[in-house]
């Protein structure tokens, strides 16, 4: 293959208008699968969470789990979509050893949802992204190739399929093809993905961790030239994050309008995006079109939805979470970028509680954004699993802002806290962490700095009060940190300004 | 004691539970029989001589009752029993145990009943002949070198060669009727979603209907009310009662039809019908008027369209039913010799494990769904079925159930009919308006042609079945049952 010359992001889109298309499949997080009763839990041992239905065993059928069907008509409601009042499940037929029946139980022409919408925000901007449709279908097994160089089949000496993900709910949401982005389109297919996964989280349908696969991202780009027909389109997959959306997107404009200038044509293809190099390569390529001849599954009876549960589920949709955020945004005091932060963290919801229990919301963010972040991020832990509770953290800003700790002390406690030695009062007591304030020691210690450095006291006598920093420090020390900084500072300006 | 073999199924129950006779020694007679006699009629591929024996043994021991209870069954190989083998007659399945059973082979067990095996059938149940069992045919207990129907051949047989008193067959176009009409026996396709299909080897999802089979009508309606109602693992099973279809058969035994309105199918009295079969459906028509049924004739126009668009619909399903027979998890596998890519073992595997008849019907299906293809053959078809609906619920309206001769010819001798698949299909022409349609129908034995047996097919509304059953018991008062040769 020829290396051609790439031209920049920004001469690219100059000449091309780009039009984007996103199908992402997010994995409900229902108790069973969608067709039988097996559990659905992440990281069991390989085939221990099936059963004749979900394996496809010859004589099984399947029945339709209701909470899978509810969970998507919530999704279709929360963006904007019409639901419909009687629609089938379909077969897609193709070959492939990590689908059990060598069909997938899906939908065709007739979804759950159709013709909604989602407004993102893009630069302070709003962009109105159109939904096509919502539909129901099974997720397939996880084949594992073994034996080769790339994880790829080719190459491998065995390939190894887990059935467990056979028959997982999984909803696919597909966008109209968005125009008129130009240049912004990478950041606007991010904007989009981020904001679904945000209303989808809000549901509580989903724990939407690209990570794990919950939710996945399809990227369709092409390029036409200004008021020429849309030009031929390319599917991006394994866009594993949110900054690998932006990238995928970016990296195929500049890739198609390189072929483009050289008078190529882009072939309509599957390409998948490179995490380590951030550029696309060309999937294997199919020989003849898929046919999956679609029918609609004669084993499952249609779905009606009674238009009284449709408007009971429209009626208990959550709070739209970009109006959430800023109602947040305001009450806590902090600007888009920080709160962003704390959605990304998944800690909206831990620093709402922790507020709720008397922590301001400086304090319970601090907290959970910084030390209690870290720790989750360390050992690969939801936040909420790190190992504090609201309460807790409360607590803790609470003894903070009492002086009967210090930052220091406090991070202290919480380490406690966190190793289940009990609440943060407690692990105080018991580890013997509280700031001194025994007055007379205190005194003693700063007297004893004031002596030990003339030159420094000297100078805040003189009015350079900035200099008293250096002997907290010495102060701090002396009591090996358990002094409240503020109080020793007080009390050293005190002394010297009499 | 007499031959318990050539006892009814409510005569055999009757017996073990008033201590007459021993389950054990009910099932050891109906095993002796198939070692004495399956050899020439090859009913059964697989007798499950020890499990039959612990089934009877617990019956024995009092551990289940009811009206069935200790009476011995066959069943369609097609149906999924736990442990024992299930091929549906093909090489693609050969030596498979399914981990689980069948709805209905589940209510068997719970109802006491033993299950001596599994029976012959045409592969995956397409065809009319048993011919197409890649284990080789079964022969009619009546003739031994012609057919015994099918697809359940084998379970016909095996009540008409006295081998067993009950057996489970499945109904996708006529596979349970039509077997029943050649070999003088009783077999009901009840109302589709009146019988639950889990575990039932799907061959087309919205046709297939397992049912009853039996040597006298109320032994049918006797298994009829054990394996029926309501399943939730099947979501096309209906959430209602089954009909009183006992009562129904007992009520038709006293012979009385007064104020019952019966509707012969026009459509069906065209000149494809065997004289011989025309002539004893006509005096069975006869016999009904003189028990008070009204009969009057009907008009189904659509029913002629009924056999092309069954051969479209169910090669349709059957292609992406059967899709999951790849050799990767199960059953079959050809051609892995470690250098084959997985396409090429599928391909070898599928090539290898299916007979001509089951992939002519998958070529014929995939080529209906395709895209460009789908709206003139499947969608065509399925407009055609929503007709046929139309023609029943209006005659329904009329009468009260519809009746025709099953089949148009008595079982024909082997080999007549594999060359011209039309030839084969035609047998299934007056069976399969009611699979399209969903409703229940029964065989009922009407005499005999040339000394072979005739059946009569009764068609009633969906869940009316039994009304289907009180007019087939009613016929077979004033006909009698047939009894075959001595083997």
């Amino acid at each position: 293959m020829t290396t051609i010359a790439l031209p920049s992001y920004d001469d690219a889109i100059g000449r091309y208008e780009p039009v984007i298309g996103l199908e992402t499949h997010v994995e409900l997080g229902t108790n069973t699968k969608m067709f039988c009763g097996c559990p659905t839990g992440f990281g069991a041992e390989p085939n221990t969470q099936v059963c004749p239905v979900c394996l496809g065993l010859p004589g099984s059928l399947p029945v339709a789990n209701r909470a899978g069907i509810e969970a998507t008509i919530r999704i279709g409601l929360a963006l904007n979509c019409d639901i419909a009042s009687w629609c089938r499940m379909a077969r897609k037929n193709y070959f492939y050893p990590d689908m059990p029946k060598n069909f997938q139980t899906s939908q065709y022409d007739e979804p759950l949802c159709t013709d909604g919408y989602v407004d993102v925000d893009v630069d302070g901007e709003t962009v109105r992204v159109g939904i096509e449709r919502v539909h129901l279908e099974e997720d397939t097994g996880k084949t594992l190739h073994v034996g080769g160089a790339t994880g790829r089949i080719h190459g491998a000496t065995e390939s190894l399929v887990d059935y467990n993900r056979a028959g997982i709910p999984l909803v696919e949401i597909v966008t109209k093809p968005v125009t008129g982005t130009g240049a912004r389109a990478p950041e606007v297919a991010r904007a989009y993905v981020t904001e679904l996964r945000d209303i989808i989280r809000s549901l509580g349908v989903s724990d939407v961790r690209m990570e794990q696969g919950s939710l996945r991202c399809d990227v369709n780009t092409s390029l036409n030239l200004p008021g020429a027909e849309w030009g031929t389109r390319t599917e991006t997959k394994n866009v594993n994050s949110l900054r690998s959306v932006e990238r995928a997107v970016r990296s195929e404009i500049i890739r198609q309008a390189a072929l483009l200038d050289g008078g190529g044509s882009i072939l309509q293809e599957t390409r998948h995006f490179q995490e380590d190099t951030g550029d696309t390569r060309s999937g294997r390529s199919k020989e003849t079109a898929t046919d999956y001849r679609y029918f609609p599954e004669p084993d499952l009876v249609p779905i009606a939805p009674d238009p009284e549960w449709v408007a009971r589920l429209r009626a208990e949709l959550p709070e739209k979470p970009s109006v959430r955020y800023a109602r947040l945004r305001e009450a806590w005091g902090i600007g888009e970028l920080d709160m962003q932060s704390v959605v990304n963290a998944g800690a909206v919801e831990l620093i709402e509680r922790t507020i709720a229990a008397g922590a301001s919301p400086a304090g319970a963010r601090k907290w959970w954004m910084g030390e209690l972040a870290r720790r989750a991020n360390e050992t690969g832990t939801d936040l909420a699993d790190v190992g504090a509770t609201p309460a807790q953290v409360a607590e803790l800003q609470h003894l903070v802002d009492t002086g009967k700790l210090n930052d220091k002390l406090a991070r202290a406690v919480l380490e406690g806290v966190v190793a289940g030695e009990g609440d943060p009062t407690a692990v105080m007591d018991a580890r013997g962490l509280g700031v001194v304030s025994d007055s007379g020691a205190l005194t003693a210690a700063v007297d004893e700095a004031i002596a030990a450095n003339p030159d420094i006291a000297a100078k805040i006598r003189d009015g350079k009060v900035a200099a008293a920093g250096a002997l907290v420090g010495s102060v701090m020390k002396a009591t090996r940190g358990q002094a409240d900084a503020k109080a020793v500072r007080e009390l050293i300006l005190e002394r010297l300004s009499g | 004691m007499s031959d318990v073999t050539r006892m009814t199924a409510s005569e055999i129950a009757g017996l073990i539970k008033n201590g007459e006779v021993s389950a054990v020694e009910v099932t050891t007679a109906h095993l002796d029989r198939i070692a004495t006699v399956d050899e020439r009629v090859h009913a059964f591929l697989h007798v499950d001589r020890e499990g039959a024996l612990r089934a009877a043994e617990a019956v024995d021991r009092g551990e289940k009752s009811g009206p069935l209870a200790g009476v011995p069954i066959a069943v369609k190989d097609v149906m999924a029993t736990k442990g024992v083998p299930t091929t549906a007659a093909s090489k693609i399945l050969e030596g498979w145990r399914p981990p689980y059973d069948a709805t209905i082979v589940e209510r068997l067990r719970d109802a006491g009943t033993v299950m001596l095996g599994k029976t012959n059938m045409d592969e995956f149940a397409m065809g009319s002949s048993t011919e197409y069992s890649a284990y080789g045919p079964t022969s009619n207990p009546w003739d031994l070198g012609r057919i015994p129907g099918g697809s359940g051949g084998g379970s016909a047989a095996a009540l008409a060669a006295y081998e067993a008193p009950l057996a489970i067959g499945t109904d996708t176009g006529g596979s349970i009727r039509q077997p029943g009409a050649v070999t003088g026996t009783v077999g009901a396709k009840p109302t589709y979603g009146g019988t639950s299909r889990y575990g039932l080897i799907a061959f087309s999802s919205s046709l297939d209907t397992p049912g009853p089979c039996a040597r006298t009508v109320a032994d049918a309606a006797l298994l009829h009310a054990a394996i029926g109602g309501h399943d939730v693992r099947d979501s096309t099973s209906i959430p209602q009662p089954v009909p009183d279809v006992v009562a129904a058969a007992r009520l038709g035994a006293d012979g009385d039809l007064s104020g019952v309105k019966l509707g012969l199918v026009k459509e069906f009295a065209g000149d494809g019908t065997e004289p011989g079969v025309r002539a004893a459906f006509q005096e069975s028509v006869e016999a009904l008027v003189k028990l008070g049924a009204e009969v009057v004739e009907v008009s189904c126009p659509h029913f002629t369209y009924a056999l092309p668009a069954y051969y479209l619909i169910a090669p349709s399903e059957c292609s992406s039913n059967l899709a999951r027979f790849d050799g990767v998890r199960y059953g079959l596998r050809a051609g892995d010799d470690g250098a084959r890519s997985l396409e090429e073992v599928m391909s070898l595997t599928r090539e290898a494990g299916f007979g001509p008849e089951v992939k002519r019907r998958i070529i014929i299906g995939a080529y209906a769904l395709s895209s460009g293809y789908y709206d003139a053959y499947y969608g065509q078809a399925q407009k055609v079925r929503t007709l046929i609906t139309r023609d029943f619920q209006a005659a329904f309206e009329r009468v009260d159930a519809l009746i025709s001769p099953t089949t148009p010819f008595v079982a024909f001798p082997f080999g007549s009919r594999t060359a011209d698949p039309y030839q084969m299909y035609l047998a299934d022409l007056f069976t399969i308006p009611t699979n399209l349609y969903g409703g229940p129908a029964i065989s009922v034995p009407c005499g005999t042609s040339e000394g072979l047996p005739v059946g009569f097919q009764v068609m009633a509304p969906t869940m009316g079945d039994d009304r289907m059953y009180r007019v087939a018991a009613a016929l077979e008062s004033a006909v009698g049952t047939l009894t075959p040769p001595e083997l």
